[in-house]
């Protein structure tokens, strides 16, 4: 069964190149885009299958593929490696992957470039999996910008529209300096582990780093630059709110499920390495406070419903960075797997919601679509209550508990850092139920008469169905004995270690992170639904408005980047303009010309002057030799 | 028969040398410049053979042939671009013909 394994990225793979290179029907396309993700889904589902039914040799496979580089001194072979972690990812991202593109088939049907959007999808997906299953960093980081390219290509979709294309490119730059990092801490791994395959990596990681050698941190503070930049987390993460430019299924695929969290993956796959550099480890923690804070922030104060949702994920991610950070790296993966369901939901209810509002995208001019488009709103509202973690019935709730639980518990973690996990908590609530208010709530605004399709409503309810039940594998200890989902990745990553726990706590505080949720939902029904005006005779004030608008703008980091990066770089630009190096060529090219016309006088085309000054020449010569 | 001596001959070479130089470089009609070459060649070949003569040597008059051999080429060169040269532009003034001039 095992054996397979290479058909996962390779049937996407294949989907894009018959895309690419034959002429299709728009039925044959769908056929295709879709069909080799379904493929590639079952192979990965009947390989999980196996893998839980019989787990391979230390719960781990490794397929080599083909020796890319083999020269004595280095050798690249190219494999891939299965283990709880990459099955975990594999898992995912093939089944939400299938089911937005399932969506997408409807979705982009009135689209003239139909064939090519299939065709990049299905070339993101390929990445992507290469991405998980890599066992040595060359391969992962092929992965890695192939997931770029296609990000690149998909946010630029609609390419004719400047913005689009300036969004595209403006993603693309800035994950470009974490992927630079990257590269770098890639070369500084390779001189000095003589391999770049992962598992050596890890294993020789403690005595080729010695713990507090000045190595020993930057190999992952380079990584980590890397995952910042591909997560979009602080300072990095001006780059995905712009990123919604793109299809909406895009923005459910690689903004939100997937790619965006191939930086949490990347620091769960090399954890020897954070845990070796305790001062890098926390900086995860704190970036993750700080983003998922700036972002939550964002996310209250955005009128644009995909940029609200793009501020979402980006602090969602923030949690992970947190848990990662104190070492809670299942807990980290498992709200991966919970926001891949519920995000990619949200995104792709809203999808159908802007299509119904006539491709309006501003909240505000939205209100009364409950009844239009009932449905919609059920999934949208389960999506949601998951992104603001209801209490008990939700699997965000499980998730972010878990990691809540393990900030407080962790030696790593404290007291600050569990408060801004909570205070965010409180705030995506509030965003959360801002959302479902502004839109389905309210006075009507608009007409439609938009009905979902069959594809849609397969997707959105599976999607639905998964972010309410996929919480239900691994519960509380206090609530049930169910910790299959930790107990499934600790055969690759190592146990949480906290202090003793400790069962009133744990209930202390679960209970009050459920209540700082209700919370977060009764301040957004009262200002969103109860008093209508609120929000605008809030702003009226000075103060209040400009802390809106310095949310709004998402702290200023646009703004703080385009003054102090962007414009002395075109500045730069400008008065370079004439090339200075050039002015070096353009002195040779002058001194020959000018010796040239000086030159050219004696050049006077009469036979007479030419033989006297040969005699001249001649006398000179032979008078010097005569003399001398 | 009585020998000439080396320097006559020298000397008699470096005049026709320079008579054919103070031709080439005054005149300007392009056959008399060709006719002073001709005297010019004929000087040097006269300047071999005395040399030739003086140390005993054939070298000096197989160097006599080949400056003959080569006179003749140059001639032959030399006549047809007159030729050509009268034709388009109905001069034989050499001054004339400056269209290469920088």
């Amino acid at each position: 069964m095992y054996k397979t394994l290479w058909l996962v990225p390779a049937l996407p793979m294949l989907g894009f190149l018959i895309l690419v290179f034959a002429r299709l029907t728009k039925n044959q396309v769908a056929m295709v885009g879709v069909g080799s993700v379904a493929l590639s889904t079952m192979v990965a589902a009947a390989i999980g299958w196996s893998f839980i039914a019989s787990p391979p040799v230390g719960s781990t496979y490794v397929q080599p593929l083909w020796s890319w580089v083999d020269t004595g001194a280095f050798q690249a072979v190219m494999g891939l490696r299965l283990d709880s972690l990459s099955l975990l990812m594999i898992l995912v991202v093939t089944f939400v992957g299938f089911l937005i593109h399932l969506y997408s088939t409807e979705y982009m049907a009135g689209d003239p470039g139909y064939a090519r959007f299939f065709a990049y999808m299905n070339l993101f997906m390929a990445s992507m999996l290469t991405l998980v299953l890599a066992d040595n960093l060359v391969f992962l980081y092929i992965g890695w910008e192939g997931v770029g390219l296609c990000s690149f290509l998909l946010i630029g979709f609609w390419y004719s529209e400047r913005k689009n294309a300036r969004a595209a490119m403006k993603a693309f730059l800035i994950t470009r300096i974490g992927d630079t990092a990257f590269a770098v801490g890639l070369f500084l791994l390779y001189f000095h582990f003589g391999t770049l395959n992962i598992q050596s990596i890890l294993d020789a990681a403690p005595a080729i780093l010695p713990a507090g050698s000045m190595l020993a941190w930057i190999a992952p503070a380079l990584l980590l630059g890397g995952a910042v930049g591909k997560s979009a987390q602080t300072p990095l993460q001006t780059w995905l709110p712009d990123a919604m430019a793109g299809p909406t299924p895009v923005s459910a695929l690689i903004h939100a499920a997937t790619m965006v969290t191939a930086g949490v993956y990347l620091i769960a796959r090399t954890h020897t390495l954070f845990t070796g550099a305790p001062w890098v480890q926390f900086a995860v923690a704190v970036i993750g406070a700080v983003t998922l804070l700036i972002a939550a922030t964002s996310a209250l104060t955005q009128r644009d419903l995909k940029r609200a949702l793009a501020y979402s994920t980006i602090s969602q991610i923030g949690y992970m960075f947190l848990a990662l950070g104190v070492g809670a790296w299942s807990a980290a993966m498992f709200h991966f797997a919970t926001h891949a369901f519920f995000k990619a939901l949200l995104f792709l209810a809203a999808g159908a919601i802007i299509n119904a509002a006539h491709h309006e995208q501003d909240m505000f001019k939205m209100g009364g679509l409950y009844k239009k488009i009932p449905f919609i709103f059920w999934v949208f509202f389960i999506g949601a209550a998951c992104l603001a973690a209801i209490p008990f019935v939700t699997s965000g709730f499980y998730s972010k508990d878990a990691i809540l639980q393990m900030v407080w518990s962790s030696s790593k973690g404290g007291l600050i850092l569990w408060l801004c996990g909570v205070v965010g908590a409180f705030i995506t609530a509030v965003y959360s139920f801002r959302m479902v208010l502004l839109v389905f709530f309210g006075k009507p605004q608009t007409q439609t008469a938009y009905r979902p399709g069959p594809a849609v409503k397969i997707a959105l309810g599976v999607l639905a169905f998964f972010s309410l039940g996929f919480g239900y594998i691994q519960l509380p200890e206090i609530i049930a004995n169910v910790q299959f989902f930790s107990h499934f990745l600790e055969r690759t990553l190592p146990a949480f270690w906290g202090s003793v726990p400790n069962h009133a706590v744990e209930w202390a505080l679960l209970i009050f992170v459920s209540l700082v949720t209700i919370a977060g939902v009764g301040v957004a029904a009262r200002v969103y639904y109860q008093e209508p005006a609120l929000p605008a005779r809030l702003l009226e004030n000075r103060y209040a408005a400009a802390i809106h608008n310095f949310w709004e703008e998402g702290w200023g980091f646009d703004a703080f980047y385009t003054r102090f990066i962007v414009n002395p770089f075109l500045w730069l630009v400008r008065i370079n303009s004439g090339d200075v190096v050039n002015v070096l060529y353009w002195l040779i090219e002058f001194l020959s010309e000018r010796i040239n016309i000086l030159l050219s006088h004696t050049q006077t085309g009469k036979t007479r002057t030419y033989a006297a000054v040969m005699v001249g020449g001649a006398v000179i010569t032979i008078g010097l030799l005569v003399l001398l | 028969m009585a020998t000439v001596p080396m320097e006559h001959g020298l000397i008699l070479a470096a005049t026709l040398f320079a008579l054919g130089l103070v031709g080439l470089l005054s005149r300007r009609n392009i056959i008399f410049m060709l006719m002073c070459v001709e005297i010019m060649l004929n000087a040097a070949a006269l300047a071999f053979v005395t040399g030739g003569a003086r140390w005993g040597h054939a070298d000096g008059q197989i160097m006599i042939i080949f400056i003959l051999t080569m006179a003749a080429a140059e001639v032959s060169v030399g006549l047809a671009l007159i030729l050509r040269l009268y034709n388009s532009l109905k001069t034989m003034n050499s001054d004339a013909v400056s269209g290469m001039r920088g």
